[in-house]
């Protein structure tokens, strides 16, 4: 989706804001979230493709007002009423409903693992070999998608090949994981910013194999 | 959030000592200082260096760090000719076994607009000069690998032991957006 997410190459966003010494987290309630966010994901009933889709379908005003975890709270509500885990009434009067509680375990986590699955399938063939021309794809799914808009028509050269991975704009949806090849391609920063960026520059994407074609 | 919380443990969706041990795993355990200790082990001994650049998962994981399962880690080497910069247009991916979790900056809009179209310009916010006939590279993490930079080891150092390196090493030089200085050196 053509979303506020997007945002490779906007401009007039404002200066870096830097805090020095920065904590962790800025308040004790985004260590909660966070966690919650944690502990949810790893129950499965929703993937981090659907996840990140979430987010990007917030208004993009609020996209922007909402701070980092207050999103996170935000979709993780969404999320649970989504899926059957809470009830909107549950979530406003903040009371499980009769007969609701302890219905499941939870499920104890001390990881950091994102459930990723591996790279590693040998059945799964690439259509594209380091060092070819490629052109990423112009297209523009309403869906979720890991192709931004700035590399979109543009070419690049593959530059390595990462190995299979799930993916995103099929697996957000819960249409299949569709594994495929993900590459590791380089576009000249002139090739995607025009003559105002340097000619040495270059920008790395990795790119399913579905975004590209030949170039 | 607290209301949300205790609907949530009630429910038995979420357990509270969990929760408490997530917290303290990113507050305590998982942060910079352990991408640092992986950068000084790359200074001091060239072999570790070539293992992390070519499997930078099994390098990591000879230090103890291990990232999660299947989550791939790439490491890019900064040097005289290139300075690589980490960035995540899309959202807010971020190397967490070496580096934690990011800092408000790098999930800013500032920053994950401008790093892609204007880097020489975000590095000089940070007050990173990088000259003409360096090439900077922009890494974009639109997948699910993740990337650390390996920064130049400042001149000036060699008597330094590994634990003392590894003090010099921040954060900010890790995501590219800044240098390692030598002890009393001007950034």
């Amino acid at each position: 989706m053509n979303g506020i997410h997007d945002m490779g190459g906007m401009q007039d966003m404002g200066p870096i804001q830097y805090e020095k010494a920065e904590p962790v987290f800025h308040a004790a309630w985004e260590g909660r979230i966070f966690a919650i966010n944690s502990s949810l994901r790893a129950r499965r009933k929703w993937n981090l493709d659907a996840w990140r889709y979430q987010i990007e379908i917030l208004a993009p005003v609020d996209y922007l007002r909402l701070t980092y975890y207050e999103r996170w709270l935000e979709i993780n509500e969404q999320l649970l009423v989504k899926h059957g885990l809470v009830t909107a009434e549950e979530l406003a009067t903040g009371t499980p409903a009769a007969g609701s509680t302890k219905a499941v375990q939870a499920t104890r986590i001390s990881g950091v693992g994102r459930g990723i699955p591996s790279s590693h399938d040998p059945t799964v063939p690439a259509r594209f070999a380091v060092g070819q021309r490629v052109r990423a794809r112009n297209s523009n799914p309403i869906g979720h998608t890991r192709l931004p808009r700035y590399a979109r028509g543009r070419a690049g050269t593959i530059e390595r090949d990462h190995g299979v991975y799930t993916f995103p704009d099929t697996n957000a949806h819960y249409e299949g994981e569709h594994r495929q090849h993900v590459y590791s391609v380089r576009f000249s920063a002139r090739e995607l910013w025009g003559e105002q960026a340097s000619p040495r520059d270059s920008v790395y994407l990795d790119m399913w194999d579905e975004y590209l074609e030949r170039a | 959030m607290k209301a949300l919380e205790s609907l949530l443990v009630e429910k038995g969706l979420v357990d509270p000592a969990a929760l408490d041990l997530l917290v303290d795993t990113f507050e305590h355990r998982v942060g910079p200082r352990n991408g640092a200790r992986v950068v000084a082990r790359a200074w001091v001994d060239p072999a570790y260096k070539e293992r992390l650049l070519a499997d930078a998962p099994a390098a990591l994981a000879e230090l103890g760090f291990t990232s999660g399962q299947g989550e791939h880690m790439l490491v890019v080497e900064n040097d005289s000719k290139v300075h690589n910069l980490v960035v995540c247009t899309l959202c807010s991916c971020y190397p967490w076994p070496v580096l934690g979790l990011p800092p408000v900056w790098y999930k800013s809009a500032a920053y994950r607009s401008r790093a892609v179209i204007d880097p020489r310009g975000v590095l000089r916010e940070f007050g990173t000069e990088v000259g003409e006939d360096v090439e900077v590279r922009v890494w974009d993490s639109t997948a699910e690998l993740r990337y650390i930079v390996l920064p130049e080891r400042p001149a000036g150092t060699e008597n330094l032991s590994e634990d003392e390196l590894a003090a010099l090493v921040t954060r900010d030089a890790m995501v590219g957006v800044s240098r390692v200085t030598a002890p009393g050196e001007k950034a």
